[in-house]
């Protein structure tokens, strides 16, 4: 019972409070969607901990994203042992940069008087539901090993179970409790993006490169006066 | 063709008085909020002087502007693809240290302390954090202190003088120092916009007045960086990248704004100036010396037929044209030529122009009886502050332009004089004009618009025309009562 809610209801809970809040925000205070960047008030910090984070988690993101996309694919990648312990190591490397670089970050959160008077409760709980995030990756891929291959063949075919509207828990229900922890983890997160500063994620600034340098807009129809 | 009206401002620097009230009613008005306690939309420097931020002309260190990279021009901060790969730390980015932390007093120490031996006394704590804090630097900390080795010998403009010159500038019974206001320049290549990720930041087209979306603006702080005024400001509160807005709410109801209205030397002038922005780009490639010149160049004659055809096939009011017409900044730049941008090099090609003070040495004192120079026009040359500080200030290096400004002003002040004093040569001022190149009567509209002007003609606000915007499509009675002044939410932090 408790595995049906926690893999099969909760992911579903999360999914919608984000989609749902997400545009509620979006649609109703656009003005909260921000960064919140910090780095104007500490910046030497902030770049030891932000740069080697976002660009680890965005790439240890990745890889989960293609091994649950493209499974069949993501296996025979790892097929040939030369692939696999490149993978696997580099993404032990990237788990362990995130580790760090998310210690860095809560240490300057907490030590910078400057910074801990613009975290709020809520930075607080993404911080630590992150760290717990990270630390359980990186103890997951080191003491379970490949993960990269166990991944296709069980965590793959109970997210597409959850895309497919038809929830399978048992590929989630008979695993260790750090990996239970690690998903249902991430699902929280999932959850927690739209009522935290975590919406800047979907403020990807690509139109940045297509777009002239100078914006002029006319508050008027340019008509003849 | 590509006609757009902006409206732009004239700064007489000989007539400012360095009090400051320019920068409190802006502060009353916009800033006094948690977050913007910092924020100086308007300040006023002391010159020479590292200025606010610290040393914000200096962009080897803030790497504000533009830059030429081959035939392009492209901010200092790097391509687009730099910038955006350097988001998660922008490395150019002042911090709050290179302005100052905002502090307060814990007054009410002093009333509750209990008896003692000791006088109470009334901590200075932090306007961020709420502690006590040890205050190094304040809003206008360097107020009046030129000549200071502290601060006036590290100013960016001092520093790449020579020896010779920086020792001229600060022997004790030549010290001189003037009073630099700024705000936005309201750009016509700006740097901010360019450098804004979220496109949040625009430039009006009616009236040229740069904006930030505050819904758009994700807190990504390029444009902090890329401006090379540092006049965008990032409110570390709210997480939004605010900056001057030359008060277009009062602009739409005819009001000047707050700091033209306050300023009590009258220095300042706003008007509408017409431009071709099909040049902008060409103009902003030149070379640094040729700037100030070309960004002259480019502002058109609203009286010429073909300009006022033009501008009527753009778009252009009829209302705003007349604007144009009577606009002050029109005769201080272009007609008369005596309004230089400041730092030209950046090549924002900002809107915002400087009469530049005139500070050589006019009269001497002998045997106790004042006495004017004997050759104004040599004496130029030993001006007190040197003609090359000057022109690396409003003229992109280029002393030319400042000789220029100052025979007119020069010539200006020896006609008046031999109109209220009368003691000097027919010959004299005949020489100081043709040198000039002004005219009798061009002398005299200078002097009436410097000294004797009211507020409507130093200040022409053209028509807003708010009647013909988009907004006006939204029923006004739909939020009536319900969301107070306008329909923005507060300012604040909520989720």
């Amino acid at each position: 019972m408790i595995d049906m809610i926690l893999f099969g209801v909760f992911p579903y809970v999360a999914v919608a409070l984000a989609v749902a809040v997400g545009i509620y925000r979006y649609c109703f205070d656009r003005y909260s969607y921000s960064s919140q960047s910090s780095q104007f008030l500490e910046s030497r910090a902030l770049f030891w901990g932000s740069v080697p984070w976002h660009y680890a988690i965005l790439l240890v993101l990745l890889a989960h994203l293609l091994a649950f996309l493209f499974p069949a694919a993501w296996g025979t990648l790892l097929g040939a042992p030369g692939r696999l312990y490149l993978l696997e190591v580099s993404g032990m490397v990237l788990g362990v940069v995130t580790c760090i670089a998310m210690l860095v970050l809560i240490f300057r959160r907490a030590a910078n008087d400057r910074v801990s008077a613009v975290t709020t409760r809520v930075d607080w709980l993404l911080l630590v539901a992150l760290l717990v995030q990270v630390a359980t990756g990186v103890f997951i891929a080191i003491s379970m090993r490949w993960g990269g291959f166990w991944y296709v063949h069980t965590v793959s075919p109970w997210l597409w179970s959850l895309v497919s509207f038809s929830p399978n828990v048992d590929y989630l229900a008979s695993m260790p409790f750090v990996v239970k922890l690690h998903a249902v983890n991430a699902f929280f997160l999932v959850a927690l993006f739209p009522f935290s500063r975590l919406v800047h994620v979907v403020s990807i600034p690509l139109a940045y490169i297509a777009r002239p340098y100078q914006l002029v807009v006319w508050y008027r129809q340019r008509k003849q006066v | 063709m590509n006609i757009r009206a902006q409206v732009s401002s004239v700064f007489h620097l000989d007539k400012c008085i360095g009090c400051h009230t320019c920068s409190i009613a802006c502060k009353n008005i916009w800033t006094d909020r948690k977050g913007a306690e910092y924020m100086w939309w308007n300040n006023v420097e002391t010159k020479p002087g590292t200025g606010y931020p610290t040393k914000w002309e200096d962009q080897k260190q803030y790497k504000g502007g533009w830059e030429k990279a081959g035939s392009d021009l492209q901010l200092k901060m790097g391509n687009k693809s730099a910038l955006l790969g350097r988001i998660f730390h922008n490395p150019d980015l002042p911090t709050m240290d290179d302005y100052y932390e905002p502090f307060t007093f814990k007054y009410q120490d002093l009333t509750n302390a209990p008896a003692g031996d000791d006088q109470p006394t009334a901590r200075p704590v932090s306007m961020v954090s709420g502690k006590p804090m040890k205050i190094e630097a304040g809003p206008n900390w360097d107020d009046d202190l030129s000549g200071s080795n502290i601060y006036a010998a590290n100013d960016p403009g001092v520093v790449q003088l020579s020896e010779e010159e920086q020792q001229q500038m600060f022997a004790i019974e030549k010290m001189v120092m003037f009073y630099l206001p700024r705000i936005c320049n309201h750009c016509l290549n700006a740097g901010c916009v360019a450098g804004c990720p979220s496109g949040a930041i625009y430039k009006r087209g009616e009236d040229g007045i740069v904006l930030i979306s505050q819904d758009k603006c994700r807190g990504w702080r390029m444009c902090v960086s890329a401006c090379p005024y540092k006049k965008t400001y990032y409110g570390w509160s709210t997480g939004k990248s605010e900056k001057c807005i030359l008060c277009y709410p009062r602009q739409e109801a005819g009001e000047a704004p707050g700091c033209f209205h306050s300023c009590v030397g009258r220095i300042r002038y706003l008007g509408v100036l017409l431009y071709d922005a099909d040049r902008i780009e060409a103009v902003a490639k030149l070379e640094d010396k040729e700037l100030a010149a070309a960004q002259r160049e480019m502002i058109l004659d609203p009286f010429d037929p073909e300009v006022i055809a033009a501008a009527k096939k753009a778009g252009i009011a009829t209302a705003v044209m007349d604007a144009a017409r009577k606009s002050p900044t029109y005769k201080f730049v272009k007609e008369w030529g005596i309004a230089l941008p400041l730092h030209p090099e950046f090549r924002t090609l900002p809107m915002l122009f400087y009469v530049p003070p005139l500070l050589p040495i006019l009269s001497k004192e002998q045997q106790g009886v004042q006495k004017l120079a004997d050759d104004f026009f040599t004496s130029l040359e030993q001006a007190r502050l040197p003609l090359k500080y000057l022109a690396g200030l409003f003229a992109g290096g280029n002393e030319e332009e400042i000789k220029a400004v100052y025979r007119k002003l020069i010539a200006v002040r020896i006609q008046r004089r031999n109109v209220t004093v009368g003691d000097l040569d027919n010959a004299e001022v005949d020489k100081a004009r043709e040198i000039a190149g002004l005219s009798t009567e061009t002398i005299e509209a200078i002097f009436r618009m410097t000294s004797l002007t009211s507020i409507k003609q130093r200040i022409v606000i053209p028509p807003m025309l708010r009647e013909q915007a988009i907004e006006a499509g939204m029923d006004p009675e739909a939020y009536k009562q319900e969301m107070g002044f306008g329909s923005r939410k507060a300012p604040k932090r909520r989720w």
